[in-house]
C-alpha cells in the first residue's frame, strides 16, 4: 500500500521541478537584481532612485489611477449587463455571455488595433487624446474579465432573500444596496482582481492606444529592459510583486470566480 | 419584473454587444475592399484574401504562432496532468506548497513572468532561441491546466480505484483505466485553455523568443508601431481568425452542452 501511494505521489515531480526552475528562481533572480548593483554588492540604491525620480513616482500615480478608473468604470458597465444576463431578462443568457467573451479568441494586439483604427476614423486620435484612447482601450479589452465573474455570482442568488427584503417593505434601492451587492460581493471582488492589477502592469494597450505617449508600469519595466537596465527592471518588477500581494492579502477572505478563460470551455 | 425595464435591459445589452463587435465588424466589412484605411470604401474586391496568403512574412508569423500553442499545450497538458495527479495524492503540506507554487504565474503580472525569465536566461547565460520560447508558454500555462483538472479529480471517487487494485491491476493500469478517463474532460479544457493563452499572448513572447522568430502578436506589434494603421491584408486575417472561432466555440459549447446531460458540474 505505501508503495502505490509513493508512485502516485512522484507523478507531480517534474511539475515541481519545472515550477522550481522556471517560476521560484527567476522571483528570486528578480529579488537579487532589484537589491544590489552592477558589481553584484547589495544596495537599496535602485530603490531610492525609483522613488527619487519624478517620474517614476508619476508612472505609478498614473498607473494606479488608471488601474483603479478601469476597474470602476468596468464594474459599472458589466454589473447591469450580469444582472439582466442573470435574471434571464434575455433569452439564451449563456449563448449572450459567451458573445461577450468571443472578441478575446481574437490575437490581443490585433483587437487592440483595430479599436485604435476605428477610434482614428471616427476623429480619435491616440497622439492627441493619449489618455481617453488608452482607458477606452483598456475597458474594452477588460470588460469581458468582469461580466463573466458577475454573471457566474449572480446565478447562483438566492432569489427568495431579495423577495423577502422586497415583501417586508425596502425599497428598490435598499433592496439592492442591502441584499444585493453584499451577495454579489465575490463576484465584484474576483472581477476588480482581474482587471486591477492587469490594467496597472500592462503595456501593450497604452503603448497601442496612446501613442507611447503616457507610460504605466508596465511600460516602464519594458522600457528598462530595452535599454539593458536590469538592476531598475527587477525594482519596478519587486514594486509591482509587493502590490499584487497586498492586493491577495486583501481579498484572501473572499470566495473568489474562477479565471474568465476558464469558465468559457 | 415590468415590460419596460425588460426592454431597457435587452437595448442596454444589445448596444454593449454590439460596441464590443464594433471593431471586430468594422473590420470584417472592410476586408472586402481594397483600400488603405478603413472608412474609404473603393467598391467590392475579394483581393485581400489572395494577397494575405501571398505575404510570407505574414504566412510564417501565422504558422510559428500555431506551432508555438500546440506545443506548448503539449507540454503543459502533460506536465501539468500527471502534476495534477501527483498533487491530489500528495500529503498536506506537499500539495499546499504545490498548490502555492501553482497560483505564482497566475496572480503575478505576465511582464514580471516574462522579466523574471528573461534574467533567468541571461544570468545562466542561455541563447534565446525556439525552446526558451517553449518555456516561456508553458510557464504562462501549465498552472491553468492543473487548475482544470483538479475539480475533476476531486469529484472522483477514490473507491473506484482502490476497488481496481483490489481486483488485480498494477497501479499504472489503474491510473490508465480509471483515473485518467474521469478526469479526461478536465484535461481537455486544460489543453483548450493552453492553447488559447498561448495564441493571444504578446508579452511573454517578445521577451523570450529569438527575436528573428515572429509570432502574430510580434508581427502585429512591430507594423502598428512603425506604420500606425494596420495593413489592409490583416482586415482579412481577423476574418479568417474570427470565423474559425466562432466555429471552434459552437462545435466546442456543443460538446459541452452533451456532456453536460450526462449529470455533473464542469
Amino acid at each position: 500500500m505505501s508503495k502505490i501511494k509513493f508512485t502516485r505521489k512522484w507523478l507531480s515531480l517534474p511539475y515541481a521541478v519545472f515550477m522550481i526552475l522556471f517560476v521560484v528562481i527567476p522571483l528570486v533572480l528578480i529579488l537579487g537584481y532589484a537589491f544590489t548593483d552592477a558589481e553584484g554588492n547589495f544596495t537599496f540604491r535602485n530603490l531610492a532612485s525609483l522613488f527619487g525620480s519624478a517620474s517614476n513616482v508619476n508612472t505609478i500615480l498614473v498607473s494606479f489611477i488608471i488601474g483603479a478608473a478601469n476597474t470602476v468604470i468596468c464594474l459599472l458597465i458589466g454589473y447591469p449587463v450580469a444582472y439582466f444576463l442573470a435574471h434571464r431578462e434575455i433569452k439564451m443568457p449563456t449563448a449572450i455571455v459567451l458573445l461577450f467573451v468571443m472578441p478575446m479568441w481574437i490575437n490581443f494586439v490585433l483587437r487592440t488595433a483595430a479599436t485604435r483604427d476605428l477610434l482614428y476614423w471616427i476623429g480619435l486620435n491616440g497622439g492627441e487624446h493619449p489618455y481617453l484612447c488608452t482607458m477606452i482601450g483598456m475597458v474594452y479589452n477588460y470588460l469581458p474579465f468582469v461580466i463573466l465573474p458577475l454573471y457566474t455570482t449572480m446565478t447562483k442568488l438566492d432569489y427568495s432573500q431579495i423577495e423577502a427584503s422586497s415583501d417586508l417593505g425596502a425599497r428598490p434601492l435598499q433592496t439592492f444596496v442591502q441584499v444585493i451587492l453584499p451577495m454579489t460581493a465575490p463576484g465584484i471582488v474576483s472581477a476588480a482582481t482581474m482587471v486591477f492589477m492587469p490594467t496597472m502592469s500592462s503595456y501593450v494597450i497604452s503603448d497601442v492606444m496612446g501613442e507611447r505617449k503616457l507610460s504605466l508600469i508596465g511600460n516602464s519595466i519594458q522600457l528598462y529592459f530595452d535599454q539593458g537596465l536590469w538592476h531598475m527592471g527587477s525594482i519596478v518588477a519587486v514594486v509591482m510583486l509587493l502590490l499584487i500581494a497586498v492586493g491577495m492579502f486583501a481579498t484572501k477572505n473572499v470566495q473568489k470566480e474562477d479565471d474568465v478563460r476558464g469558465t468559457m470551455l | 419584473m415590468k415590460k419596460s425595464t425588460r426592454i431597457l435591459a435587452r437595448f442596454y445589452v444589445g448596444i454593449m454587444l454590439l460596441l464590443m463587435y464594433a471593431p471586430i465588424l468594422v473590420l470584417m466589412i472592410f476586408s472586402f475592399t481594397e483600400a488603405k484605411v478603413i472608412g474609404s470604401w473603393t467598391g467590392f474586391s475579394w483581393d485581400l484574401y489572395p494577397d494575405l496568403f501571398k505575404n510570407k512574412e505574414i504566412v510564417t508569423a501565422v504558422i510559428n504562432t500555431v506551432v508555438v500553442a500546440l506545443s506548448s499545450a503539449a507540454v503543459s497538458t502533460i506536465l501539468g496532468t500527471a502534476g495534477a495527479i501527483g498533487i491530489h495524492y500528495s500529503g498536506k503540506r506537499m500539495k499546499s506548497a504545490l498548490e502555492g507554487v501553482s497560483q505564482i504565474p497566475i496572480m503575478n503580472a505576465e511582464i514580471v513572468t516574462a522579466l523574471s525569465l528573461t534574467i533567468l536566461f541571461v544570468y545562466f547565460g542561455v541563447q534565446f532561441n525556439f525552446i526558451t520560447l517553449l518555456i516561456g508558454h508553458v510557464v504562462l500555462t501549465l498552472p491553468f491546466v492543473v487548475l482544470s483538472i483538479n475539480p475533476k479529480l476531486q469529484q472522483m471517487d477514490p473507491n473506484v480505484y482502490e476497488a481496481a487494485l483490489d481486483l488485480g491491476s498494477k497501479p499504472s493500469q489503474a491510473l490508465r483505466k480509471i483515473v485518467l478517463p474521469e478526469i479526461m474532460p478536465g484535461i481537455f479544457s486544460g489543453f483548450l485553455l493552453s492553447v488559447t493563452l498561448s495564441l493571444d499572448d504578446y508579452i511573454i513572447t517578445a521577451f523570450t523568443r529569438d527575436t528573428s522568430f515572429t509570432t502574430l502578436s510580434t508581427y502585429v506589434y512591430g507594423v502598428t508601431s512603425k506604420k500606425g494603421t494596420l495593413p489592409p491584408t490583416l482586415r482579412a486575417l481577423t476574418t479568417i481568425i474570427f470565423v474559425f472561432a466562432l466555429l471552434l466555440l459552437v462545435l466546442v459549447n456543443i460538446r459541452k452542452g452533451r456532456s453536460k446531460g450526462e449529470g455533473g458540474k464542469r
